[in-house]
């Protein structure tokens, strides 16, 4: 531990982050709609509490990050700050509260606080007049509160803590309007499969405590490196706490819960997926990750799969292929985001820490994004509705803002190089193979085409094409009015019964509110430039060097980058984008000259254009042999597995479980006892009613039956034994 | 001085309390007698801490304090709800778990 | 007080003052379930009340006792009180304070009390108290805080489940 003079002020106190908007709920909870005098207390019902906490928290993060990096500048090993108070004590046994500040937490806090200050931000203009604006506040910025809280936890009782208060935040959110039966009962799953992931956390803490006799984080992982712990221990513990992670991290086979979260409002999913709740079960990993590389057998030789990297592999493409059915373009990016954090398990998993940790901070920015920005298609251009077959198409004149920023955060989540998802992803492709798990950088490839596939699938039907429903109305019904006024945005007959919209941005005029794309086009931006702080390509290792010495063990190097090994993923991302974007003409494109006209505009689709003209029999194999013979079933496939496999196998002990009580019900309950009771019954009435009176229902009789049975009883038993 | 004296004490007591549950009808008798009972555990409590110095027994006393003041108050409570929907609180009449 | 006193023959003052204190508890006691006035019965169960924590200070167990006069002679008996008056029993006599099963109890109650006594003088026979050592109140506050901490969380929820409870029965809506 190092005193408070050699570490700075900002990480000897960066328990405060989550102190903040702790309270902060608090306040928003409590005086949010206080009335003094008929008037409010918080003019904007805590909404501002809420943001100023963010923004609190996330001025002490950077201070945090600033110190951190100064902290560990030259050093080969820094020690984490640590510190600890008693939280309480029963039975010779201390629970702590405190901090464990390392480069992950660094890194986790700041990605927390800056993506809850932006979507908080973006809400403010979301939730508008929404009847619980400020349980909507409240319950985000505890959310908040709850990942920052497990970030730094410095014990696994703290970690739990967290965990568990963003299981109930996120109850609370994704059920946010429950007056609708769907809502709630994805609330309800989501909360119920996570609970299931949770009993694995518990059992993995209790046997690491039973094993090693600590809780600290610190603790646990000296006693994971330590040589003489058994191998048996720690691969149960690893085992249990994966159970825990594939829960909130909406792993195979417990995924299931998160396409359903798209119940909530967006700004929720964003937060979600983006930085809190789904990246806790990554972090669990990354945390406590010497216990998993000892307990799973991670790098060593001649070890080719493990749990983690298989689960993960399966995941990545699983969900990828989900996302290709998908016609909600919010679920599109929820597989999306599934499959994304498969690569950071996979990425775990064959022992590349550095880049599937920096694939959490990238990830972080272009999923936020791209959710944001599905959020303002539905605000703006579709009238509330995330079915891009029915009401969306040919928005990305009208929203240029946030079809801009859509491309960029894409092009980042697809891995096109020099964008932010470039660097973490090709790093974890490129490590599995350098590190002996060749299978796994071909689940990786795979990977990456068909997120291309996906991604221009989704881009097409949203931005392109003809507009079709809502967003046709929303085209067209703005071209009728720009004929007669300059400003026709806030008469659109869309909006009609909407509340007083925020003012758009000057120089995008039929686009969302300013309070909408300002946090778009931040993100969009750090979807650019994120992966720059590790870019392997141009020999920049800041980040490497910041969080090296929270891994905890010792693992090997990563791979040097040579252009020559990314251009596989390169090459495929390309075909990826390519031959989504043939279908999707071929399947989603009517008139002829639509296309002609986005060919011309895009020199980059017109070559994909070209490609498909000139072997137009690859398209008939496409739509006729792979589409229909191919690629739908096995989509299809695994869309049903999904719903009815999965969920099959969850209805099944559900119906089971109803089963067996209803046999014994029929059998034990209303043949032996009821017999045994109706017996004694006929028994009593043959008996003269002897019996009868004693069911007197009088409550003193019973009292001194009870009274003289007891005595009887007691006597008998000295009796005997004297 | 003899454990017995307070134990026998004790157990004088308790069976009165039995006594009371079992004569009374007035729900708030009962409870009375109740509280009886509680006092002789008590007792018994105190004088098995004295005998084996040893502070767990005034522990639990204190404990058994806490507990019968909240069980007279729920019971009170239930008590009026009682003679608010029946205008009596007597016990034979609350019958409704005649078999 | 008597307790202190340290010989290891049978005190005779302390006994004296058992046996008077106890004889009274026991009458008390009897006239609580005996007497046919819901007020008089309330008010022998102060004496009771009262007694018990004469014999707590006998038994060197000064903060119980304390805590015995302040929660039971303090809190519980005013409560009971408020239950007969807003129950409307009359302040006078009352015939049917008594099931008609009354004499069951007897029976009942000696029975228990027979083996009460039996075991009791079996196990314990001529066991005597040692000359007490006061129990101070540091140490039983250390005891509460540290290995009973927990029961003590615990029973802190009881009291308020209890307290929510209540004003939820209770109210008229």
């Amino acid at each position: 531990m190092l005193s408070a003079e050699a570490a700075g002020w900002f990480l000897e106190h960066a328990w405060l982050i989550p102190l903040i908007p702790g309270v902060a709920f608090a306040v928003i909870i409590l005086f949010g709609h206080y009335e003094v005098n008929g008037k409010r207390v918080l003019p904007w019902s805590g909404a501002e509490v809420g943001i100023a906490s963010m923004t609190a928290a996330l001025v002490l993060a950077v201070g945090t990050t600033y110190q951190w990096i100064h902290h560990v500048r030259g050093v080969a090993e820094a020690e984490p700050v640590t510190k600890s108070w008693t939280w309480w004590q029963s039975g010779g046994l201390r629970f702590g509260l405190g901090e464990h500040i390392d480069g992950l937490a660094v890194m986790l806090l700041l990605l927390v606080t800056f993506i809850s200050t932006l979507v908080q931000i973006y809400s403010l203009e979301y939730v508008r007049g929404d009847r619980r604006y400020t349980h909507f506040f409240a319950s985000l910025t505890l959310f908040s509160a709850g990942m920052l809280t497990m970030v730094l936890a410095e014990n696994m009782v703290q970690l739990i803590l967290g965990w568990e208060i963003m299981g109930l935040c996120s109850f609370l959110l994704i059920g946010h309007w429950w007056e609708e039966e769907a809502n709630s009962r994805a609330a309800l799953k989501a909360f119920l499969t996570v609970r299931v992931g949770d009993v694995g956390l518990m059992v993995g803490t209790a046997i690491m405590f039973g094993a090693s006799g600590t809780f600290t984080i610190s603790g646990l992982q000296a006693w994971a490196n330590n040589p003489s712990t058994g191998h048996t221990v720690l691969l149960w513990a690893a085992i249990a706490l994966f159970v825990g992670a594939i829960g909130k991290s909406g792993q195979f086979p417990l995924h299931t819960w998160l396409p359903d979260a798209m119940a909530g409002p967006t700004p929720v999913s964003s937060l979600l997926h983006s930085s809190t709740m789904v990246v806790a079960g990554v972090f669990l990993v990354a945390r406590l990750y010497p216990v998993f590389h000892a307990g799973l057998l991670i790098n060593v030789a001649g070890q080719h799969f493990n749990l983690i990297a298989v689960i993960g592999g399966i995941t990545v493409l699983i969900a990828a292929g989900l996302a290709f059915v998908q016609n909600d373009i919010k679920k599109v990016l929820a597989y999306s985001t599934v499959s994304q954090l498969g690569y950071m398990m996979m990425g775990l998993g064959v022992g590349a820490w550095v880049p599937a940790v920096f694939h959490i901070f990238t990830h972080a920015f272009f999923k936020c994004c791209l959710f944001l920005c599905a959020g303002s298609v539905a605000h703006t251009g579709s009238h509330h509705s995330f079915d891009m077959k029915k009401d969306m198409g040919g928005l990305a004149k009208k929203m240029p803002v946030t079809f801009i920023t859509w491309i960029l955060a894409s092009a980042a989540l697809c891995g096109v190089p020099l964008f932010s998802g470039f660097f973490s992803k090709d790093e974890i492709i490129d490590s599995a193979g350098h590190l002996h798990y060749p299978v796994f950088m071909i689940v990786g490839l795979i990977g990456a085409f068909m997120t291309t596939a996906y991604m221009t699938r989704a881009t097409y039907l949203t931005f392109f094409g003809e507009p079709r429903g809502a967003a046709a109305h929303f085209v067209h019904g703005d071209h009728a009015h720009d004929d007669q006024h300059a400003d026709a945005h806030d008469t659109h007959d869309a909006h009609a019964v909407e509340p007083v919209h925020g003012r758009p941005l000057g120089f995008a005029k039929t686009d969302s509110a300013a309070l909408l794309t300002v946090p778009l086009l931040i993100l969009g931006f750090l979807a650019v430039v994120a992966g720059y702080i590790n870019a392997a390509p141009f020999k920049i290792h800041l980040f490497e060097s910041w969080i090296h010495s929270s891994i905890g063990v010792d693992i090997p190097e990563g791979p040097t980058f040579e252009w020559v090994k990314a251009l596989p993923s390169i090459a495929l991302v390309v075909a990826g984008f390519l031959v989504s974007l043939a279908l999707c003409k071929q399947v989603f494109g009517t008139a002829a000259s639509r296309l002609k006209g986005l060919t011309q505009r895009n020199p980059v689709l017109g070559a994909g254009h070209r490609f498909l003209v000139n072997k137009y029999y690859l398209d008939d194999l496409y739509e006729k042999v792979i589409v229909h013979g191919i690629a739908h079933p096995i989509a299809a496939a695994a869309y049903w597995t999904n719903q009815h496999v999965l969920d099959g196998i969850v209805n099944a002990v559900g119906i089971g479980g109803r089963k067996t009580s209803n046999w014994i019900y029929k059998n034990v309950d209303q043949r032996l006892v009821d017999g045994a009771v109706n017996g004694s019954g006929s028994v009593a009435r043959g008996t003269g009613h002897a019996l009868q009176p004693v069911q007197s229902g009088k409550v003193s009789l019973y009292g001194a039956l009870l009274f003289a049975s007891a005595a009887v009883g007691a006597l008998v038993l000295v009796l005997v034994n004297s | 001085m003899l454990i017995n004296e307070f134990l026998l004490l004790g157990a004088v007591l308790f069976c009165i309390g039995v006594y009371g549950v079992i004569a009374r009808k007035n729900a708030v008798m009962v409870l009375m007698s109740i509280e009886l009972i509680l006092n002789s555990v008590n007792i018994n409590l105190l004088a098995f801490s004295q005998l084996h110095h040893n502070l767990d027994g005034n522990v639990f006393a204190l404990y058994i304090i806490a507990v019968a003041a909240a069980e007279v108050g729920v019971g009170l409570a239930m008590v009026l709800l009682i003679y608010r929907n029946r205008k009596s609180i007597s016990l034979d009449e609350l019958s409704e778990m005649k078999g | 007080m008597l307790a202190a006193a340290a010989s290891t023959d049978i005190n005779v003052a302390e006994n004296i003052g058992f046996g008077i204190i106890a004889a009274l508890m026991i009458v008390a006691a009897i006239n609580v379930v005996r007497s046919s006035n819901v007020v008089h019965a309330a008010l022998s169960l102060v004496a009771v009340m009262a007694g018990a924590a004469a014999q707590y200070l006998l038994l060197a167990a000064e903060f119980v006792a304390v805590t015995q006069v302040l929660v039971y002679i303090g809190a519980v008996m005013i409560l009971f009180l408020f239950g007969v008056m807003l129950t409307r029993a009359r302040v006078g006599r009352e015939t049917d304070l008594n099931n008609k099963s009354w004499a069951l109890g007897i029976p009942v109650a000696l029975l228990m009390l027979g083996s009460m006594v039996y075991v009791l003088l079996k196990a314990f026979g001529t066991d005597h108290l040692d000359p007490v050592a006061q129990v101070s109140t540091a140490e039983l506050s250390d005891s509460i805080f540290k290995p009973f901490l927990l029961p003590f969380w615990a029973l802190s929820f009881v009291l308020l489940a209890a307290v929510i409870g209540a004003i939820v029965l209770a109210r008229k809506d």
